[in-house]
């Protein structure tokens, strides 16, 4: 029992962990909540499915393709609602991702329509698993694997390539990275690009795990992705692998005994207390004013 | 080498800079003095392009750069070390002098360029895992110095680096910067320890709320009676 709780806590808990990624790396570079991430990872979770009821697509590659097309729907809205916006209040930024978020939600309540949308029977061929007195099924396991893998992917980048350290110091100082040649604009689309590639493999693989896909699907998920963020700290990459982790875990046991119908306020509760008791998150560090 | 004609640049309602012109030759070392807020780190954020101008001109060797991003003005080999050194603090030694290097490829040249910045500040070379936030104020400068120098830069900018280090350490930092402009590279020097700045210029510009009061040689300047009484505290 304790077992099968654990496996369906982790295995939600890494697709927030997905989502809480793009939230903390747009916020450690732009100082930015992108409240249109949830979208994106909603925009990715459809077009995974359309990919694989229409165009009869492998899973795999339905995901791989979705990740290309949100890669490039980030960095288009960055481009075009963010942008312009990088010089005035925080609050003018964070008013327009509310807008773009409201955007993409209702776009995709007229394309698709207002009810949840089902991958086609046999898209992911699910068996369980039994391990001692657990059922763990093959979907659970493909989700925490494809999830380890792309943040271990994530973890090479930012720590080993050029432009993932170039990433890093544009976080810590914005002027001084322009001072040394990097371009900082190019820099903040790529990060939108991680963030929105993550968002989109984790649409797909929650759209899998509940069978459903929706127009609204992408606002509870962002919101608890956020509060993931936030728990492990926003800005800190390790603390959103963690803070997602965390919150799945706790969602599920939550459930577990007894406590379904506060399912969702588990989430928020540790956000408020987060944001009371220790505001900088488990891993987060306290933001030094630049001089 | 840098020519800066009749620059004007305003913060919002603040006049920051009314009308500053200077000029820089190849292989000099010129310094900016002038008190606190008079515009001298405005002059070299300008330069640098990461503060613009609201009039005038700023022309490095010939090409027009006042409208030119601030990656762009790199590239053109033109480096800053900004004021308080800014040091990426997170990341190691190593990765800070990996970003100065940010604008070339060329695997060997920059292997080169940091082997002679190791010779220069060989503190860096015994530091270079360790995260720079947990290096001394000395130490920082040093980085952030030979961070710019792994450009390769024709035309180094330095903002204030004297600013908060002992004054054994400032000789030292003082020594270096001759060393480096020994070395062909072309300096700027903004400062307010006036006497150093004077001491290694070749030429130097007096700033006053945003324009150049006096101008001329250093050691002429360091031997005007009004200077001295205004910068060299006498």
């Amino acid at each position: 029992m304790f077992l099968q709780q654990l496996i369906n806590g982790i295995a939600l808990g890494s697709t927030y962990a997905l989502i809480a990624l793009g939230y903390t790396m747009v916020y450690g570079i732009i100082t930015l909540i992108n409240f249109a991430h949830g979208e994106i990872f909603m925009v990715g979770a459809f077009v995974g499915l359309l990919l694989v009821s229409f165009f009869k697509l492998n899973i795999f590659v339905a995901m791989v393709l979705s990740m290309c097309f949100c890669m490039v729907l980030g960095v288009v809205i960055e481009l075009i609602a963010y942008r312009r916006l990088r010089r005035s209040s925080r609050l003018s930024a964070l008013i327009s991702a509310i807008g773009v978020s409201i955007f993409l939600s209702s776009l995709a309540l007229m394309v698709f329509g207002a009810d949840a949308k089902g991958f086609p029977e046999g898209a992911f061929p699910l068996h369980q698993l039994h391990i001692g007195n657990a059922d763990i099924s093959t979907l659970q396991l493909t989700i925490i694997g494809v999830a380890a893998l792309l943040m271990l992917g994530l973890e090479f980048i930012v720590q080993k390539t050029k432009i993932g350290k170039a990433m890093r110091a544009t976080s810590e100082d914005y002027a001084a990275a322009a001072l040394m040649g990097i371009n900082v604009n190019r820099v903040i689309s790529f990060t939108f690009a991680l963030g929105s590639a993550l968002a989109a493999a984790g649409g797909v693989l929650v759209g899998l795990l509940y069978n459903a896909v929706s127009f609204n699907m992408g606002l509870m998920a962002g919101l608890k992705a956020f509060a993931a963020a936030v728990l492990g700290g926003i800005g800190s990459i390790p603390g959103a692998m963690l803070g997602g982790v965390l919150l799945g875990v706790t969602e599920i046991f939550g459930v577990a005994i007894g406590y379904s119908s506060y399912r969702d306020a588990i989430a928020f509760a540790i956000l408020v207390l987060v944001l009371l008791f220790k505001p900088t998150g488990l891993l987060g560090q306290k933001i030094q004013k630049k001089v | 080498m840098l020519v800066v004609e009749d620059l004007y640049v305003n913060y919002k309602a603040i006049k920051a800079l009314n009308g500053v012109s200077c000029q820089v030759q190849q292989g000099e070392i010129v310094a900016l003095i002038g008190a606190n807020g008079a515009g001298k780190t405005t002059i070299l954020n300008t330069i640098s392009g990461i503060v613009s101008a609201s009039a005038g001109k700023i022309v490095f060797e010939g090409k027009d750069i006042t409208e030119i991003p601030p990656h762009e003005i790199v590239k053109m080999g033109v480096c800053q070390v900004p004021e308080g050194r800014r040091v990426f603090s997170k990341m190691s030694v190593l990765e800070n002098l990996e970003m100065g290097a940010f604008v070339r490829n060329d695997k060997k040249g920059i292997q080169e360029a940091m082997e002679h910045v190791f010779q220069l500040f060989p503190r860096l070379a015994e530091r270079k895992k360790q995260p720079a936030k947990t290096l001394s104020g000395g130490e920082q400068q040093m980085l952030a110095m030979g961070r710019a120098l792994m450009s390769n830069p024709r035309l180094l900018l330095l903002d204030e680096p004297s600013m908060g280090l002992a004054p054994m350490l400032v000789e030292k930092i003082f020594e270096i910067i001759q060393e480096i402009n020994k070395a062909g590279t072309t300096i700027m020097l903004v400062e307010q320890n006036a006497h150093m700045a004077l001491s290694i210029a070749n030429r130097a510009y007096v700033l006053e709320t945003g324009s150049i009061v006096l101008q001329g040689n250093a050691a002429e300047l360091a031997a005007n009676p009004d200077i001295r009484k205004a910068y060299l505290g006498e």
